[in-house]
């Protein structure tokens, strides 16, 4: 139960955010009891165990919802070679201007708004329903309050294969806040691969992968970016795969939260990241894997580049239900601290009550080899393409996560271009320096 | 090419003098062996050479064809063209063999106000000289040195010096951990390179290397500084008597 304090702070955020209003009875039930887990939560607070190492403060500071602009920002392609199917929101607000049209066979687009007025079986059963599964173990008060409160997002149906990727992109301008909430139904043998980039302060994604059904994710949130917490919620069936990658580069304060359980046998699910910050930005990538179902395999992938005084943080928890024989867990976070004032903090955690299990964890933190440095400058290569190269290496083990190879390579091509920026950052402050 | 005056060197971290005063000269076209017990200074040498942090000169001098080399950093030293083959050649995981190569020489290339070299003209110059060498293809395609034996790692460390072409060439060792094919191997592909315009300091423990790669002028080291200097007839003297007879020229 939450202390007063907490309980106040959460009726402050609903307080600033509008009541959506004309729905459907299951729409309003839904939100309604997203309130109530929040009520019951209560704001999230440093003093919380799942806070330990990231201030919720700024990310819970109540924030009106920042208004509609006809501002079309410009976008530049962030996935390389892959041209996705743009479907844009600014502001928290659909955009059918800035976006192409996303209908595929085996793809059923709608918007949220229009599903919670309607009575529609994915999204009936979906949302609010897996974010509500995600806080058995530990509360996760921000997602609740998303769901109580976002209006728009999209709903889509996955019945085939999809063969165009989707890239969902979120814009924001002007002070504000906004809430975007997804569901998605993957059905049986059906797949589809969705790409994410942009900011939004609060997200939701709920996705729900049926047997045999494929979901793949890799999301980009990069440049200046206000304070953002999302969270990613799955619910795996057997046999099914879900895979999801994301590259945070910078940005104020990130929080990421991947909620995966798998509830059918031998399904598969990987989840990848890789940190690139400097300056002081804080970047948290929270996971939270449970395995309900024997025979399923589970990795969780993490690199972090960490220069000035950037923290990058990860909290990964795999949980081992009594009936999960034949678990395979893996988890690994690393981090490399290119300066003396970054720091890395990770909490690995297992918790197992089967008896047949594989899973493992590790984490570590330095800085990069320096034998490796002298080698490659004694050979000609300056310090910061040695740097770059070694920073590229020690990232790969979360690219490979990726199994698209041009996504992969976009990817990499991502960590090149913020190691030269910060290469030439530094020139350009020796020089002024000099001058 | 390499003159060396009076160098003096101290661990950084402790008040410890390994070089007390090295002066050595090396013309273009030569070769010179250090050969020294264990202790002597002989790799600190390489490591100072080519820049390896850690040390501190607080005195003397290092100049490569009159330029400073103390001053440079190790990226300049090599685009200058001093090449250190280490001792213990380091694994870089996840840096292909290739990749590390190429970028090396066309970053080389560019500090000389070259272009770079294209992508097929370079392949084609590493196949050439990892043939003489013994070196497969699996080999280049691996990361740096992972998963190398002992003597694939110093045939490696030949590789880069064959294609990178530099002037002054430092061996660390280089017969250390090699059995007599592959210190041969070495040695060949040493002597391949031996040129009017290049140069090469041999630092070795022991005069068996020396039998392949014949030097020109053999240096004793003891104590941080040269303290013999003569013909290749010295190494068969260090091999029959041992370093016994330095103690009283060191006091």
């Amino acid at each position: 139960m939450a202390t007063d304090a907490k309980r106040k702070a959460a009726e402050a955020l609903l307080h600033v955010l509008p009541l959506p209003g004309h729905e459907a009875g299951w729409a309003r039930d839904a939100r309604a009891a997203a309130r109530t887990r929040l009520l019951e939560a209560g704001a999230p607070a440093r003093r919380d165990e799942y806070w330990k190492y990231t201030d919720p403060g700024r990310l819970t500071a109540p924030i009106a919802v920042v208004g509609e602009t006809s501002d079309a920002p410009q976008m530049q392609s962030q996935f390389g070679d892959v041209h996705p199917r743009r479907l844009r929101f600014v502001n928290g607000h659909f955009r059918p201007d800035l976006s192409d049209d996303a209908a595929q066979p085996g793809l059923h687009v709608m918007m949220l708004s229009e599903a919670l007025q309607q009575d529609i079986a994915p999204a009936r059963e979906i949302f609010g329903h897996l974010e509500a599964a995600g806080h058995e173990k530990v509360a996760r008060p921000l997602a609740a309050l998303n769901t109580a409160c976002a209006t728009e997002g999209l709903a889509l149906h996955v019945t085939g294969q999809v063969t165009e990727p989707l890239h969902l992109r979120h814009d924001q301008i002007g002070e504000g806040s906004s809430l975007l909430h997804h569901v998605i139904r993957v059905e049986p043998g059906a797949s589809l691969m969705l790409l994410e980039s942009g900011t939004v302060t609060n997200k939701v994604l709920e996705v729900d992968v049926a047997e045999g059904g494929s979901f793949q994710h890799v999301r980009i949130q990069e440049g200046p970016r206000a304070p953002s917490a999302s969270h990613i919620f799955a619910r795996i069936g057997a046999e099914a795969q879900f895979k999801t990658f994301t590259l945070t580069a910078d940005g104020e304060m990130t929080r990421n939260e991947v909620v995966m359980d798998f509830v059918g046998e031998s399904a598969v699910g990987h989840i990848a990241g890789a940190v690139l910050a400097k300056g002081e930005s804080h970047i948290d990538n929270t996971v939270f894997v449970t395995h309900g179902a024997p025979g399923c395999e589970s990795r969780q992938v993490f690199k972090n580049v960490l220069t000035d005084k950037a923290r990058g943080i990860f909290q990964g928890k795999i949980f081992v239900r009594q009936v999960a024989q034949k678990t395979d867990g893996y988890q690994i976070s690393q981090s490399v601290l290119l300066t003396e004032g970054a720091e890395f903090s990770a909490k690995p955690e297992l918790e197992i009550y089967a008896d047949d299990v594989k899973c493992s964890h590790g984490s570590t933190t330095g800085k990069l080899d320096e034998a490796a440095m002298f080698y490659l400058r004694s050979r000609g290569v300056p310090e910061a393409e040695a740097e770059a190269m070694l920073v590229a290496a020690f990232a790969e083990e979360a690219f490979e996560e990726i199994e698209n190879e041009a996504l992969a390579g976009a990817m990499r091509a991502h960590v090149a271009a913020w190691m030269a920026e910060r290469a030439q950052a530094s020139t350009g402050k020796n020089t002024g320096t000099a001058g | 090419m390499l003159k060396i005056e009076n160098l003096h060197v101290k661990l950084e971290e402790e008040d410890k003098v390994i070089l007390n005063g090295v002066d050595l000269e090396i013309p273009a076209g030569s070769v010179h062996a250090i050969m020294g017990p264990n202790g002597s200074g002989k790799s600190t040498l390489s490591y100072v050479l080519s820049g390896r942090e850690g040390y501190e000169v607080t005195d003397g001098s290092a100049t490569l064809d009159g330029e400073d080399l103390l001053d440079m950093d190790p990226e300049q030293r090599a685009a200058h063209g001093l090449f250190l083959a280490f001792q213990y050649p380091v694994e870089i995981p996840g840096v292909g063999n290739m990749t590390f190569l190429r970028t090396a020489m066309n970053a080389q290339r560019k500090a000389r106000g070259l272009p770079e070299i294209s992508a097929p003209d370079f392949l084609k110059l590493v196949r050439e000289k990892a043939k003489a060498l013994k070196i497969s293809a699996d080999m280049l395609k691996r990361p740096v040195n992972v998963g190398f034996s002992g003597g694939e790692k110093k045939r490696n460390e030949i590789l880069q010096m064959a294609v990178l072409e530099p002037r002054m060439c430092i061996l660390d060792e280089t017969d250390s951990g090699l059995d007599v094919d592959a210190m041969k191997l070495v040695a060949d592909g040493v002597n391949a390179l031996r040129d009017e315009g290049r140069s090469f300091l041999v630092i070795t423990h022991y005069q068996r290397l020396l039998d392949h790669i014949k030097p020109d002028v053999v240096h004793i080291m003891a104590d941080g500084k040269i303290v013999e200097t003569g013909g290749p007839e010295l190494a068969i003297k260090v091999e029959t008597e041992g370093y016994a007879h330095l103690e009283n020229k060191v006091a």
